[in-house]
């Protein structure tokens, strides 16, 4: 097994490194979609319980459909390739930043607000200096939920034809190859634990002030 | 110049509220003066407070300080130049105790040399060791040091009028009567005039060089302490002042 694996990046590292490129750059791209439209909703949301009670369980409902028929569904949509592949892992990954992003600027403590506030900050300076900073490491969490999901579902993306890591997969299982299935399997695997690593050391600098 | 705070007239009715939180208001504070305004909760106090920094606005009647209408001002202006401490003391969790405090003095753009000076200034004021406790975040300070730090973010930039909403009801007594003393003593070398609510009698007998005692959004009394205990104006104040004397016979009793 070793050996085959050995064999296979002495033949294919190309084309590996190619695969996990496209991997990164179709989670990236969803990723950044799902963070700039769950931000904006959550933002907009944050403190309107009457517009949360429509837009969480719309966005929570798409959150329950399985990330394979979301892919699919988008066949006939956007046809093949990589815009729909990271239309629908966006699709995905907007819930849990929409969530957390809300609960994170309700979070913030009235009194802080209120202070802030009587203390004659502008409402651009609340927001900036006060509301966002105490609302970031929740928001952040909210994206490395939503990290983690886009990678592992990305892996899914090959069946429609957008490539990424999951090609090396549906080829192991298409030709039998165990092999194939490792290299795969552990790299997303890899990728996934690293970006969760990444955001935890994250959080953690920016909760900083809480518990020194 | 007239008053440093002068109420005409001002009322507030929230909405879906069945009776005025402040109901035809009227009363004038002359400078230097440290009232404090007792009530139980809902009596309206607390938005007498909010409407001086105007977080809360009238729905009619007039407020000026220092002979200026406020709601002809600047509404962001008008609250730099007051002081405001709150009971949950609203301090930010990931500004430093130095950079809290700087808050107000940086909104009005003071030179980095001048806002450093003011804060350690400062934090000798309210007994903090400016080198120890700058750069530390309020979660590492007691309730009674973050209460300190509170009062002095609200005196960074020298305001005359310092506004305090129950600042010591979350404070365990020990402390509070050492921060009552403290605060008593800063007011003594300072022209601020403060508006301090409360709905402790004692500490608004002890504080206050005149007393306001609310009851469902109106002034009942507003009297320097000794006419309150003399003179109470009605049942609501007498029954005030005989909680405050009820809780001294308690106290006799084990002498």
């Amino acid at each position: 097994m070793w050996e085959q694996i050995i064999a296979y990046f002495e033949m294919n590292s190309e084309r590996y490194f190619l695969m996990l490129g496209e991997h990164i750059r179709i989670s990236l791209c969803s990723l950044a979609i799902a963070v700039v439209i769950g931000g904006l909703v959550g933002v907009f949301c944050a403190g309107r319980y009457r517009i949360q009670s429509v837009a969480v369980p719309v966005f929570g409902t798409l959150r329950i459909v399985p990330s394979l028929a979301v892919l699919l569904l988008m066949l006939p949509i956007l046809g093949t390739g990589m815009i729909p592949a990271v239309a629908a892992l966006a699709l995905l990954a907007i819930p849990p930043v929409l969530m957390n992003t809300i609960s994170g600027l309700e979070s913030v403590p009235e009194a802080v607000l209120e202070t802030a506030k009587g203390l004659g900050m502008e409402q651009s300076e609340i927001w900036k200096k006060v509301r966002f900073p105490l609302a970031l490491p929740l928001i952040l969490t909210g994206i490395k939920t939503a990290a983690v999901e886009i990678i592992a579902s990305a892996t899914l993306a090959a069946k429609i034809g957008a490539g990424g890591l999951g090609d090396i997969i549906f080829t192991g299982i298409g030709l039998f190859r165990t092999e194939l299935l490792l290299i795969g399997g552990l790299s997303v695997a890899a990728l996934s634990v690293l970006t969760g690593v990444l955001f935890g050391l994250l959080e953690k600098a920016m909760l900083r002030y809480r518990n020194i | 110049m007239g008053y440093a705070i002068e109420f005409q007239d001002v009322t507030k009715t929230f909405r879906g509220a069945g009776r005025p939180a402040a109901d035809h208001v009227d009363f004038a504070a002359d400078e230097g003066e440290f009232i404090t305004i007792l009530g139980s909760s809902g009596c309206g106090k607390t938005t007498l407070l909010k409407m001086v920094n105007r977080l809360y606005e009238p729905d009619s009647g007039k407020i000026t300080l220092f002979g200026t209408d406020i709601s002809t001002m600047d509404v962001v202006k008008v609250r730099r130049r007051i002081g405001y401490v709150i009971q949950q003391i609203g301090l930010f969790p990931h500004f430093t105790v130095g950079e809290n405090i700087a808050i107000v003095p940086r909104l009005l753009k003071w030179e980095k040399e001048k806002v450093d000076a003011r804060v350690e200034e400062l934090l000798e004021l309210i007994g903090l060791e400016p080198e120890e406790y700058k750069n530390r975040y309020p979660a590492q300070l007691s309730g009674g040091q973050q209460q300190r730090v509170g009062l002095a973010r609200a005196l960074a930039a020298d305001p005359k009028i310092l506004l305090m909403d129950e600042p010591f009801g979350a404070i365990d007594s020990i402390t509070r009567i050492k921060l009552q003393d403290e605060l008593l003593g800063l007011h003594r070398g300072m022209e601020k005039t403060v508006l301090f609510v409360t709905h402790d009698i004692e500490e608004a007998l002890k504080m206050g060089t005149r007393v306001m005692i609310m009851n469902e959004g109106k002034i009942v009394q507003f009297d320097v302490p000794e006419n309150i205990i003399r003179n109470p104006a009605d049942g609501f104040v007498k029954s005030l002042v005989e909680s405050a004397k009820a809780k001294e016979q308690f106290w006799e009793r084990f002498q």
